[in-house]
């Protein structure tokens, strides 16, 4: 209770010169332009393969940095420009590295009515990384607070990657949990 | 392929599910983890009966079966779908018309896990559902719009439509009906605003998520441009049992104008949280204490959210209301999207809205001011209550902004956002004035803030 105002958003402007970090891939590899397509094909306007192909960008190059981004413009020949707008509107696109495995917490009501709060304290303080921070130093981690997971019923959720919900997560089965990413059974981000 | 193999700690059933009391009709088989498949659900649930039997029927019938049935939208309107469906425009000699259904399965309300086990334990029912309803409106191209965190489930359900398309179900010409029909799935990517109709059908062809100015109504001018009618997937999924059992078979369960069972989704402090499926009307009190088994701290329950996060709250004044569209909303709320919410003596009120608000100023699109700006102020003022720094004049400020957003804008998230802050300032406002004077919450109990994060 420290805090008189909201603190900042994740999702804050970026200051006069600051950049977007970078991602060491480039380019799409040849099979995922050939998924873009495939799915373009799809629709009758390949404009609606804009989140797909971010989705794929974003398994390809880690997060979405701005040149997945401009691959993505590029493989659907749609504008930059809009391609910007729409990873910028949407917070499952990582517009900053995550670590192997990024852990979410719900913090909305069920959960939190249910401790959801508490676990996040206890995902920060474990994982030695404060939500929005990017990576551990040892890169296993990264951690998000984010809103209802359809896990009310069961809540604390947490969610690793995008595969697995933990439901009624307490301090023990944290633990398990990240015991169960460091001997690697949960797919690593990305993968 | 991310087949889910672990068990989920969801609760599926209570003593008497099944009997004719209360019907199963949507969570056929949940919670085994096998009963996904094709096989099962034709084997052990009927299933693609209510196919075979519609494609037989003139479309106009499937739609009058469902208006007969009296189903109302389970995705938080409550817009009777048989009506709906008819809104959608036929084709004339000289021209024909592309159509779309575009099933929503965003499954953002907070309070709300329905749709999630209708994917997971039968995502057939769905598929069949949207056979019967793109036949009933005779359009081609079914796309189903999934929140991008259910990776696993759009995974599963492309592998169940596989295996409809392997039976002939999907494709050219179904069971020689000369019917087409495709149906694509489209992953979300996190915005809780996306399942907003027009936010929806937006985000469905690439774009942002922002709701659209309407008119033109979806079922004129809705996804790519065409005539396109939008469904939660709940309705959908009781599509097969109402074309089962015949929409006037269907329309008895229930009440006259509240027909058939939902999902009701309980969480919070209960006993027995998680899924029921209940004929609608029965009353709130007697779903939380004898279904759900009461108060899980011991303490009283003070509040319920009825129908998601957006329902305005219930005291105990209104725990006896039944739990039907029409009931729900002369009581001053809505039964919305199923989640009721259950609080006890011991949550902090300020604290609850203050979360539920900081919800809706993360989510507005930002399309409209009253939203964009009224919910950012009201959250900045709840945050200073909650922090001890508010004053009794901000009780009054805040209470006359809600009047100045509901109403005034785009879509209804500006709405939902005044449900939860007018009622709970209205009903609990000695806590809020406590807060104000005393600078700390009026019970506590449960510490709804983290003191990290908030994004
Ligand atoms: C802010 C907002 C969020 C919504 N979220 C959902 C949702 O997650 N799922 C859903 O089915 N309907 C949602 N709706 C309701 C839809 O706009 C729409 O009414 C519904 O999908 C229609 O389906 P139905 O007639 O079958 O109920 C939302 C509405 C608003 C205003
Ligand atoms: S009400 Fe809010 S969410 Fe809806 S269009 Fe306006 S700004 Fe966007
Ligand atoms: S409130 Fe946490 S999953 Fe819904």
């Amino acid at each position: 209770m420290n805090h008189p105002m909201p603190p900042e958003t994740s999702e804050a402007p970026l200051a006069p010169g600051q950049r977007l970090p970078r991602s060491e891939r480039k380019e799409f590899s040849a099979e995922a332009l050939q998924e873009i397509a495939a799915i373009a094909a799809k629709y009758p306007d390949k404009l609606a393969a804009t989140l797909p192909a971010l989705h794929i960008a974003q398994r390809e190059f880690g997060f979405t940095s701005l040149d997945a981004m401009k691959a993505v413009a590029k493989a659907l020949s749609i504008p930059e420009g809009h391609v910007f707008g729409v990873a910028s509107f949407y917070t499952m696109y990582q517009k900053q590295p995550v670590g192997k495995y990024h852990l979410q917490v719900c913090t909305n009501i069920s959960c939190a009515l249910s401790g959801g709060a508490q676990l996040l304290e206890k995902v920060c303080q474990r994982a030695g990384v404060q939500p929005g921070e990017g990576p551990s130093k040892d890169g296993l981690w990264s951690v998000e607070e984010v809103e209802c997971l359809a896990a009310c019923g069961s809540g604390p959720c947490l969610q690793v990657n995008h595969d697995i919900y933990d439901e009624y997560v307490d301090e023990r089965k944290l633990d398990e949990i990240m015991q169960a990413c460091k001997r690697g059974e949960y797919r690593e981000w990305a993968k | 392929m991310a087949i889910r193999t672990k068990h989920d700690p969801q609760s599926y059933t209570f003593a008497g599910f099944g009997s004719e009391k209360y019907p199963n009709l949507m969570l056929r088989g949940a919670g085994d983890l096998n009963n996904w498949t094709l096989d099962v659900y034709e084997q052990k649930h009927e299933g693609y009966v209510a196919m075979k039997q519609a494609l037989k029927m003139e479309p106009v019938a499937v739609t009058e079966e469902v208006k007969t049935s009296g189903i109302r939208g389970r995705g938080g309107a409550g817009f009777p779908a048989g009506l709906k469906w008819s809104f959608m425009p036929k084709d004339t000699p000289e021209r024909k018309i592309t159509r779309y259904l575009v099933i929503n399965g965003d499954e953002g309300e907070p309070g709300t896990f329905k749709d999630r086990a209708i994917l997971e334990y039968n995502p057939h029912q769905l598929i069949e559902g949207c056979i019967i309803a793109s036949y009933a409106m005779q359009a081609n191209t079914c796309y189903v719009y999934i929140r991008g965190e259910f990776l696993w489930l759009i995974e599963k359900l492309e592998l169940a439509i596989e295996q409809a398309r392997a039976k002939g179900y999907l494709g050219k010409n179904i069971l020689g009906s000369g019917f087409d029909l495709d149906i694509i799935v489209h992953r979300g990517a996190g915005a809780y605003i996306c399942g907003e109709e027009t936010a929806l059908l937006n985000s469905l062809e690439g774009r942002r998520g922002e709701p659209r100015v309407k008119p033109p109504f979806p079922a004129a001018k809705g996804a790519f441009g065409q005539p396109t009618t939008i469904n939660n997937v709940e309705t959908i999924a009781a599509v097969p049992p109402i074309i089962r059992m015949g929409g006037a078979e269907y329309a008895k369960l229930g009440t006259t104008k509240n027909s058939g069972t939902r999902i009701f989704c309980i969480s919070g402090h209960v006993k027995r949280p998680g899924l029921y499926e209940l004929p609608l009307g029965l009353p709130l009190d007697f779903i939380l204490n004898e279904l759900a088994g009461g108060s899980s701290t011991g303490k009283k329950i003070k509040a319920v959210i009825p129908g998601g996060a957006s329902a305005p709250v219930f005291s105990e004044a209104e725990f006896s209301t039944p739990m039907d569209f029409d009931s729900v909303r002369n009581a001053g709320s809505m039964a919305g999207s199923g989640g009721v919410i259950v609080l006890d003596e011991d949550t902090c009120m300020v604290q609850a809205c203050l979360r539920l608000i900081r919800f809706y100023a993360h989510e507005s699109c930002g399309q409209c001011t009253p939203c964009r700006e009224g919910c950012n102020w009201m959250e900045m003022i709840l945050h200073r209550i909650e922090h001890g720094e508010g004053t009794l004049e901000d009780l009054d400020v805040l209470a006359s902004l809600t009047p100045r957003i509901a109403g005034r804008t785009l879509c209804a998230l500006g709405d939902a956002a005044c449900g939860p802050m007018e009622s709970m300032l209205k009903k609990f406002r000695h806590e809020f004035e406590h807060h104000v004077t005393h600078k700390t919450c009026y019970v506590k109990g449960h510490e709804l803030l983290a003191k990290v994060g908030a994004h």
